[in-house]
């Protein structure tokens, strides 16, 4: 419903609201904290639940992923790619890892598809690169995260 | 005619007129943005002082495109036309009192013309052609919609701009902006022993809040910046410019606000008046020094309180700016001729009236 207000007969002078809104402005410029973060220097604290660049848990500095497919599998953005080999010590692991960053979602359903707690997504959300790069699997078995 | 004290004072105030510019851009930026809770450029130099320098050097390393849909000739001369009558204004306004140096008789005004303020209005409205000749030569619909607006706006505040100074002609009986500087040294009234002087704001109270309010319409500043609006325009008449020639356009506005602030200070605040203390501490400071120094003193003084009410007044512009969003077309429209336009013939009649009796 439109509800019209009335406004006060004063407002007829136009100048008194400006007034009003002068002192307003100089409220903020004067007293009011900037909310700027001043950024190379202060970051934002995230919670560990925060969707950032992905790892791979390792136990032992062996990979906890056993090469199941399943989270290429349940991949919306279609954007990691897994070559799964045979190893001594592992009847099936992931020979390459690739995880295109480029067009990764940052959903998280890896993380929750994984049956071996490997995947994971840290919160480390400064990503930037000066070129289009896959995240190999050396890069991605760094521990980021405490997950 | 002492030629080497007026090429001294030419240049005194060509090269103050253009270090208002960085200074200005500085002030807007990092003031609008801690009115909107945020830091603004703080990284180069101490503050972000030296932003305002390394803008100047990009402007001037950025490439200068010859558009060929637009009208070259009329494309180049449109920033000139915006801001070579900005400076020229400057040429009448006094920013201190005379004095006599070393047997010669200094006046501290590039030109103490007889007709002083309409040469001000006269060189002022020039400024409006550039904006006008760049949207046209720009050859695009937005940028010639900005400059009708300009000039609509232009035609529309000018008129109440003109009206309102009119009172203050009135009260002073002079045209020259010198005599209404000094006019206004004159006492008004006594309270408590303390005299106030005659300043315009004072007897003409409703003038200085028209011609304020003109005052903005015609430096094209929020709320009556409709010849840029960038929401609907872009960015209004200078959309196609880039580089040098834009920082041009860019400086005619600084400039104008400066010139601006300074009418509004000459006409209505006691141009080069002593702001209240001042006399008090030229006494206490240099009362007992010879006559010379004295008085370079008082010079000294007087500057200084002309350079803080034009300070003050361009704070003003820039403070308005970032409170006060724009107005509609048809608002300002209705604004400039229903209600300015009236309210100023009120004030002149009122005037006319008040010093046919002899109260002002
Ligand atoms: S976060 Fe989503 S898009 Fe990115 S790799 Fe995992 S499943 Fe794919
Ligand atoms: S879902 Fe887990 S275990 Fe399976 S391939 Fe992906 S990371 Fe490895």
């Amino acid at each position: 419903m439109l509800i019209k207000r009335k406004a006060p007969w004063w407002n007829v002078f136009y100048l008194i609201e400006v007034i009003s809104g002068l002192l307003i402005t100089m409220k903020h410029f004067l007293f009011k904290k900037t909310a700027t973060l001043q950024f190379p220097e202060e970051r934002r604290e995230y919670s560990d639940r925060y969707r950032g660049l992905h790892y791979i848990k390792t136990v032992n500095n062996v990979e906890n992923c056993t090469a199941c497919m399943l989270c290429p599998t349940v991949c919306p953005a279609e954007c990691i790619h897994i070559v799964a080999e045979e190893r001594a010590d592992k009847e099936k692991y992931p020979a390459r890892f690739e995880i295109d960053l480029l067009r990764c979602c940052f959903c998280g359903m890896c993380e929750e598809a994984c049956p071996k707690d490997a995947i994971k997504l840290s919160n480390i959300y400064e990503m930037a690169q000066v070129e289009r790069i896959v995240l190999e699997k050396d890069v991605l078995l760094d521990q980021r995260g405490g997950k | 005619m002492d030629f080497p004290i007026l090429w001294m004072k030419i240049a005194v105030v060509l090269v103050g007129l253009l270090a208002t510019v960085p200074i200005m851009l500085f002030v807007e930026r990092r003031g609008s943005a801690l009115m909107q809770d945020r830091l603004g450029p703080n990284r180069i130099g101490p503050f972000g002082l030296l932003q305002a320098a390394l803008d100047v050097v990009k402007f001037l390393f950025k490439e200068d495109r010859a558009l060929r849909h637009t009208n070259q000739a009329y494309f180049t001369l449109a920033p000139w036309i915006a801001v070579v009558p900005a400076f020229m204004t400057f040429a009448v306004i006094p920013f201190a009192s005379s004095m006599d140096w070393d047997g010669r008789h200094v006046s501290f005004q590039i030109a103490n013309l007889d007709v002083g303020i309409l040469y001000c209005f006269a060189i002022a409205s020039l400024g409006v052609y550039g904006i006008i000749i760049a949207g046209w030569a720009s050859n695009n619909k937005y940028s010639l919609m900005g400059s009708l607006r300009s000039s609509a706006q232009m035609i529309s505040y000018e008129l109440s701009m003109g009206l309102s100074v009119i009172g203050i002609i009135l009260s002073f009986s002079s045209l020259k902006l010198g005599d209404i500087a000094l006019g206004q040294g004159q006492a008004f009234f006594t309270v408590f022993g303390h005299t106030i002087p005659k300043w315009g704001v004072l007897i003409q109270p409703l003038g200085f809040i028209l011609f304020l309010i003109s005052v903005f319409a015609e430096t094209n500043r929020l709320p009556f910046d409709l010849p840029e609006g960038e929401s609907e325009l872009v960015a209004g008449y200078h959309l196609e410019y880039g580089s040098m020639k834009f920082a041009l356009f860019f400086m005619a506005e600084y400039i104008n606000m400066a010139v601006a602030s300074a009418l509004v200070t000459t006409l209505f605040f006691g141009g080069w008046q002593m702001l209240p203390g001042f006399p008090y501490l030229h006494h206490v400071l240099f009362g007992s020094a010879e006559f010379q120094t004295q008085e370079i003193a008082r010079v000294g003084f007087e500057a200084l309180s002309f350079l803080s009410k034009i300070a003050f007044f361009m704070w003003l512009f820039v403070w308005v700016r970032w409170t006060i969003p724009r107005f509609r077309f048809d608002q300002l429209m209705h604004f400039g001729w229903k209600v300015m336009f009236p309210l100023s013939l009120l004030n002149v009649v009122l005037t006319a009236y008040l010093v046919m009796k002899g109260v002002l």
